[in-house]
């Protein structure tokens, strides 16, 4: 199976990156910007109730055991976007993290589970932009990139010319991730050519190697069709791929949201022949919780969103317990957290 | 490569098998082999036969069930009749205290009786152990609560007594339950004779009876072949019949127990519409599918296994359910992580491979997912049928197993017309963001259950159960316990007059000179010839059938003659035949709209009949005197005009009601009415007895085509005149004078009535039920009781109205 990695997206060879980008036997290229449709926003329909009920079978229709448990547990750490984004972040702290995301297993669980040739890291680390250089430092020669949270993350209500610089400062920092978020309000307000200028302004500032992350903010944005809406104006505007929350949201990542934005990014596959990630944020803590999001990415659009290159979590407590569990994989016990060295 | 790394780059699922240890060691502490629980006890078969029951997804042998004969369900019987003083003498709380045991331990075996049940039925783990089960032990605790209120809820009412049920083998623990649990909280006694090929979850749940010490022979659960099942429903000492299964035996039922008056609910087939309008979230939709026939292989009475999508989206939508039918994981049951198990039986797999391959031949385009299906084992693949037409077999016949049949239509009204096309009405499931859209056709269409935005929801407190040739009683709520109970009046009342009665009274069918007919008067109105008064013959007068709000002749062309108490002639009435009861069953359904017009509306036109028959009441009450008497007559109209009054007033007040399922959903339960109703009037109150059954049809927005007594068939020239006078639409009520054993046939075999109601001798009604089987038309007598129509308290009201309605519960799911 040959690859054709996708441009400008960072296709991580160390996990396995042999799996050609399809879409029900389609072969599908990155994302690129594409007119807006207002049409497209138009017709997006979700029934909240219906969706809740796929996301409650979502979970209990799959369950993967023992070394598929495992194998799909290494896969969660390397689709993880190891993060910090506090407002008590430190550079020592982001050091730290940075030493967690190289090696998130220790060696001897690596030996025990005999995967030592899966050189296994995260799938990037993400940062605030005052702490990219102080990452890029850190992971340099890892292979690892870097995202920034950028754009005047967290709310994004900075004016846009100062959003729009601070991702160029992020990129000359050594960025090669851009997480932006959107404004909520051009959603409330139906303001979709706004909403799609803003977007393809930031990709524009990213430039096309730079893998730009659309956050939606689906917490703020409340309604299952809102989000919907947002998903698709973000991808006509070039996004390589949304993203449910900041992390600061009241509720952030959730499976009815997360199905949401999936069946629009699998939509606009099939309609543009487009790729565009996904990734969840803020509120995935277990290692429970990941297989519960890769069984959905791989039913909902199959194997090629299993990869770092179209599918990340983002998520900071996460790894601890994916450690944990993965230990008691090794040897028959149930782990304690403080066991693990800590990000 | 580590095993681990491999599976790291493939991400396959692997195995997730659920551990079926505490499930065999059950069986194996029953040496596999397990008898017949009677009166509270296990014994063996009398013949000491036992037979095989397999699990489906391999073909081994589970375990030997008991082959009860004739002589152990005469055992089964007797004790439930020998249980049922004292199961009856206990209150409602100690009763509700055995449902809540049976409910725990229900909970607290969960897991068994899932692994049990997938592994005797082949049903995914996931839905026995998420779905099945938790519904069960639901359906136990709502009960529990209804043994509780019962004196408080259901005044007046109690137990049918001796309820004998057979079970499918789709649901087997779910069906157990929806069967037992309303019956013993009503108080009621069982006999349940479980599915051959499922019935270990029911012996289990015997077990647990058994434990938490439910009285001996209160529950009596048995195995056995289909000639001691047969030999169960015929059983003389039982007082109720209830089945689930298919519409072929729910005929055979009805047949068999025609000559009894055994209360039968019937909960049957079905090919229920799945329709999917333009507007609607297509990929919820999709997943509404996954759950409507590709739940427990799509062995499911109320599967949405008619798709009908807008033909705009259609090929959108096909595109989509292709998709998802790719990642659909057909393979062992027990497996944790799969969506389609085995198909019960190899006989069940060869009907479905026969069905899709007859599908094929009559035009449709067949599509499979590619992946594999297991080879050892009854396994079939998810199937998707299209271009298909409401003609081909696929369309009209139940497949039960994992098929999709999928049309087309191009408005809301053809979308109606297509799902309401077909002899079934279970259930239907509507997909649309319009709320105006979706309900208007839940309104529609002719299903007694439909599910706005979702399917296959099921839930204790809502009702459940079909229109049409899908059976009829509910199971589930208020309306499925009264299918156990009975108004304790109704015991109280002598037996209704024999057929050798009927023929000696009055006005006997001596069929007069056919001669011309001479008046063209349509009034009628007229004094009667045989009784000229002194200044000469009065005005001959001249009554007609009465069909679709005209007067009519009889298509025979004979009249027949009338007599008095004294043996005087009163006049002629029309001799209906065939003929008469087919215009009259057509205009009746051309009057369909009835059922549309405001409660209100019809409250009007009522009290409107009650005023013009009060301006008339010494006439009619003059004519009816020299039938029944003075007295009587005087009685009879008095009352007339009371009941159609208080008809008037329940017009408007007989609701549904709206339950709060779990989740975040309301369920709208309707009073709907049934449809067209013929009516076999009694004649011990020739105007009071046929208005008590008009009056509470019509109330509800049934139509109706009444045959009066033959004692006094002139009333309906009286009736008529109200008629026309009181704006009651044409076709809303037809009368047909004749014969009443004769017209019966025709009515009972007429596929165009939704029910027949006779309250006549006992011969009639057990003829009427069993030619009703044509269309299984819901059938209302007297239960070979004498009513007495002159007490309010036994001839008008709720009874009636149960009767005169059908419930829909309409599931309506709510969020943005």
């Amino acid at each position: 199976m040959a690859f054709q990695p996708i441009a400008g997206i960072n296709n991580g060879a160390r996990t396995g990156g042999s799996v050609p980008v399809t879409l029900n036997g389609r072969a599908l290229e990155a994302n690129r910007r594409i007119p807006l449709n207002l049409d497209w926003v138009d017709q997006v329909r979700a029934n909240t109730s219906a969706v809740e009920r796929r996301a409650a079978t979502h979970v209990t229709r799959r369950t993967v055991k023992k070394d598929t448990q495992a194998a799909w547990l290494l896969r969660a750490i390397a689709c993880m976007d190891l993060t910090t984004l506090s407002g008590d972040d430190s550079t020592d702290r982001v050091r730290r993290l940075c030493a967690k995301a190289r090696n998130p297993l220790q060696r001897d669980l690596v030996e025990a589970l005999g995967i030592e040739e899966l050189h296994l890291t995260v799938g990037a680390v993400c940062v605030y932009h005052a702490f990219v250089e102080t990452a890029v430092r850190a992971l340099e020669g890892s292979g690892i990139p870097v995202a920034a949270a950028s754009a005047g993350f967290p709310a994004g209500l900075n004016p846009l010319a100062e959003r729009v610089a601070e991702i160029h400062r992020s990129v000359e920092a050594g960025a090669s991730e851009i997480d932006i978020v959107i404004t909520r309000a051009h959603v409330f307000n139906g303001e979709w050519q706004a909403l799609y200028d803003e977007v393809a302004a930031f990709k524009d500032a990213c430039g096309p190697n730079i893998h730009m992350k659309a956050i939606l903010g689906t917490g703020d944005l409340m309604t299952l069709r809102n989000v919907a809406r947002a998903s698709w104006v973000a991808m006509m505007a070039g996004a390589d791929f949304i993203k449910t929350s900041t992390g600061k949201e009241t509720v952030n990542a959730t499976l009815p949201v997360s199905l949401v934005m999936v069946r629009a990014l699998r939509d606009y596959a099939e309609r543009t022949g487009y790729a565009v990630g996904f990734k969840p944020a803020g509120g995935i803590r277990t290692a429970k919780q990941s297989l519960d999001w890769l069984a959905m990415m791989k039913d909902e659009l199959g194997r090629s969103w299993l990869e770092p290159s179209l599918f990340r979590f983002g998520a900071s407590g996460m790894l601890a317990d994916i450690e944990r569990q993965l230990e008691h994989h090794g040897t028959g016990r149930y782990s304690a957290a403080y066991r693990h060295p800590i990000a | 490569m580590s095993t681990i790394a491999e599976k790291f780059y493939s991400m396959d699922y692997g195995l997730a098998p659920e551990d079926p240890k505490e499930a065999v060691s059950w069986l194996d502490r029953h040496h596999r082999r397990f008898g017949l629980f009677i009166g509270g006890a296990w014994r063996k078969p009398s013949t000491g036969e036992y037979t095989p029951t397999n699990d489906p997804s391999s073909g081994e042998t589970l375990a030997e069930v008991a082959l009860g004969t004739v002589d152990d369900v005469n055992a089964a019987v007797a004790a439930a009749r020998k249980a049922l003083p004292a199961w009856q003498a206990l209150s409602g709380h100690e009763r509700a205290r055995y449902l809540y045991a049976l409910a725990r331990q229900v909970q607290k075996h969960a897991r068994r009786l899932a692994v049990l049940e997938t592994m005797d039925n082949g049903k995914p783990i996931r839905e026995s152990r998420d779905i099945d089960i938790p519904l069960v032990a639901r359906h136990f605790y709502h009960h529990a609560g209804w043994a509780q209120l019962l004196e408080q809820e259901f005044p007046g009412y109690q137990a049918c007594g001796v309820v004998g049920q057979v079970i499918p083998w789709n649901f087997p623990l779910l069906m157990f339950a929806w069967k037992v649990a309303p019956a013993l909280a009503a108080g009621n006694t069982v006999v349940i004779k479980p599915a051959m090929q499922t019935p270990l979850t029911a012996l289990a749940m015997a077990e647990l009876a058994q434990e938490i010490g439910l009285p001996p022979g209160v529950l009596n659960v048995l195995t056995c072949d289909d000639n001691a099942a047969q030999a169960l429903v015929e059983h003389p000492d039982l007082d109720k019949v209830a089945f689930t299964g298919s519409t072929e035996v729910g005929r055979i039922i009805r047949k068999v127990t025609a000559k009894t008056n055994k209360k039968l609910s019937l909960e049957l087939g079905g090919k229920s519409p799945f329709v999917v309008f333009d507007d609607a979230d297509l990929d919820s939709a999709v997943e509404g599918l996954v759950d409507a026939i590709w739940f427990n292989q799509g062995r499911v009475c109320c599967a949405g296994s008619r798709l009908l999508v807008q033909e705009r989206v259609a090929e959108t939508l096909y595109a989509k359910i292709r998709a998802r039918m790719e990642t659909l994981r057909v393979g062992p049951p027990l497996d944790k992580a799969i969506d389609i198990g085995a198909v019960v039986s190899p006989v069940q797999l060869e009907t479905i491979r026969k069905m899709v391959d007859a599908g094929v031949a009559e035009g449709a385009r067949c599509w499979q997912p590619s992946a594999a299906i297991p080879e050892k084992g009854c396994f079939y693949p998810p199937t998707l049928l299209t271009d298909v037409h409401p003609a081909a077999t696929v369309v009209q016949q139940e497949i039960f197993g994992p098929v999709l049949v999928a049309m087309t239509f191009r408005t809301p009204a053809e979308a109606a017309e297509l799902a309401n096309n077909t002899v079934y009405g279970l259930a239907a499931s509507i997909w649309s963001e319009n709320i105006n859209v979706a309900l208007d056709l839940a309104a529609q269409v002719k299903a007694g259950v439909v599910w706005v935005n979702c399917t296959n929801q099921f839930d204790a407190a809502c009702g459940f159960g079909g229109y049409r040739e899908s059976g009829y009683g509910r199971e589930g709520g208020r309306e499925g316990m009264l299918e156990y109970l009975t108004p304790k009046w109704l015991h109280t009342l002598p037996g209704a007059p024999t057929e050798a009665d009927e023929s000696g009274c009055p006005g006997s069918l001596a069929v007069g000179d056919p001669g011309e007919d001479a008046s063209e008067d349509e009034s009628g109105a007229a004094t009667n010839p045989p009784t000229p008064s002194l200044s000469g013959p009065s005005i001959d007068r001249t009554v007609k059938q009465y069909i679709g709000g005209k007067q009519a002749r009889p298509d025979s062309g004979y009249s027949f003659q009338v007599q008095g108490r004294n043996g005087q002639l009163l006049g002629e009435a029309p001799l209906g035949n065939r003929k008469d009861i087919r215009n009259a069953v057509e205009a009746a359904r051309n009057a369909a709209s009835w059922a549309w017009s405001s409660a209100h509306n019809r409250a009007q036109i009522l009290y409107y009949l009650a005023e013009n028959m009060s301006q008339r009441r010494d006439e009619i009450a003059e004519r009816l005197a020299r039938v029944v008497g003075e007295e009587q007559a005087a009685r009879e109209v008095a009352l007339s005009i009371e009941r159609t009054f208080s008809y008037a007033a329940w017009a408007d007040k007989y609701e549904g009601a709206v339950h709060n399922p779990p989740g975040r959903n309301i369920t709208i339960a309707m009073n709907e009415a049934v449809g067209a109703i013929g009516i076999l009037a009694p004649s011990e109150a020739p105007l009071l007895g046929l208005l008590s059954l008009i009056l509470p049809a019509i109330a509800m927005g049934n139509t109706v085509v009444a045959v009066p007594s033959e004692r006094y068939p002139l009333i309906i020239g009286d009736l008529y005149q109200l008629l026309d006078t009181s704006d009651v639409p044409g076709g809303v009520v037809n009368l047909v004078a004749g014969r009443p054993a004769e017209l019966a046939k025709t009515l009972a075999e007429h596929d165009g009535l939704e029910a027949i109601w006779c309250f006549r001798s006992n011969e009639e009604a057990a003829f009427v039920r069993a030619a009703s089987i044509g269309n299984l038309k819901q059938v209302f007598t007297n239960d070979g009781r004498a009513y007495d129509w002159f007490n309010p308290a036994q001839a008008e009201g709720r009874w009636f109205l149960e009767h005169a309605t059908q419930v829909k519960n309409i599931w309506v799911p709510y969020g943005e």
